[in-house]
């Protein structure tokens, strides 16, 4: 069962949703403690994040870099736009390949759920080109696109 | 990375992510894909190149016809990126939960040394 939802509402935002068996603020904690951060926000098996700057203040900025152990890497750069312990954080990042990304606008909500969380995730992007290619891969479904599958997503999208 | 841009911004347009849904059904000539729209031939035309270039679609002639059908690498390049996007977050938030367990044990077990003293 997976636990994670991924939607996307009107036409620049994309929704992620994910329980945890922890209350809010032992999340929200996760999320702004950059010793904690560097424990999960890695991405595939095999990377890990040796640079992990993180002011977690209106204003403050944060840098993560992560890197493969053979010599691949990348990072993303942002800025906290707003706090509110243990409930809510926006910020905006970009990445950086080595070209830095549009800027994705980030809203993350913390809300009790029985004795866990439910976390709640939307990204505001900058145009529907990101979104498209979101939905075009059946990301809801999971992996593989069949062309059924895709025809689908296709003619879904609003216009 | 130029593929992936190319690939994205193809899919920006909705005209275009008709004609993809269209010929997701079967391939197609340039006179029936501009059928269902209000535009010239030379308009969907320019979309069809778009789409080309970005390698989402393929041609094939025959005859005077040039028939054009979707291709695998221009959806695969999305696939495969998008498809590392949602391990990724897939995985992170696995490897979270194994965190917030263990911050949750730290936490009972501080109550309990409290407790003792």
């Amino acid at each position: 069962m997976s636990k994670m939802t991924l939607k996307t509402e009107g036409d620049t935002h994309v929704i992620v949703t994910r329980r945890f068996a922890a209350p809010p603020e032992a999340v929200y904690r996760a999320h702004t403690d950059p010793k904690i951060i560097q424990k999960w926000l890695l991405g595939p098996e095999g990377w890990t994040m040796p640079v992990c700057i993180n002011e977690a203040r209106p204003g403050g900025k944060f840098r993560y870099e992560w890197t493969n152990g053979k010599g691949g890497g990348f990072h993303i750069t942002g800025e906290y736009v707003e706090l509110k312990p243990y409930s809510r954080i926006v910020h905006i990042e970009r990445m950086h390949l080595p070209d830095p990304t549009p800027d994705n606008h980030i809203e993350t909500r913390f809300e009790a759920d029985g004795p866990g969380t439910l976390m709640t995730m939307r990204m505001t992007l900058p145009d529907g080109k990101m979104r498209a290619a979101m939905l075009a891969t059946g990301m809801e479904s999971g992996m593989g696109v069949s062309y059924d599958r895709l025809e689908e997503l296709l003619t879904s999208l609003p216009a | 990375m130029e593929t992936l841009d190319a690939v994205f911004s193809a899919l920006a347009d909705s005209t275009r992510r008709a004609i993809l849904a269209r010929l997701a059904t079967g391939e197609a000539t340039v006179n029936e894909l501009a059928e269902p729209f209000e535009m010239t031939q030379p308009a969907i035309s320019q979309h069809l190149k778009v789409l080309e270039d970005a390698g989402l679609i393929v041609r094939r002639v025959e005859g005077t016809k040039r028939p054009r059908r979707l291709s695998n690498t221009g959806i695969e390049a999305m696939d495969q990126w998008l498809g590392m996007l949602r391990k990724a977050l897939a995985a992170n938030y696995d490897r979270l939960d194994e965190v917030l367990e263990r911050m949750t044990k730290q936490e009972v077990e501080k109550h309990k040394k409290g407790k003792k003293r």
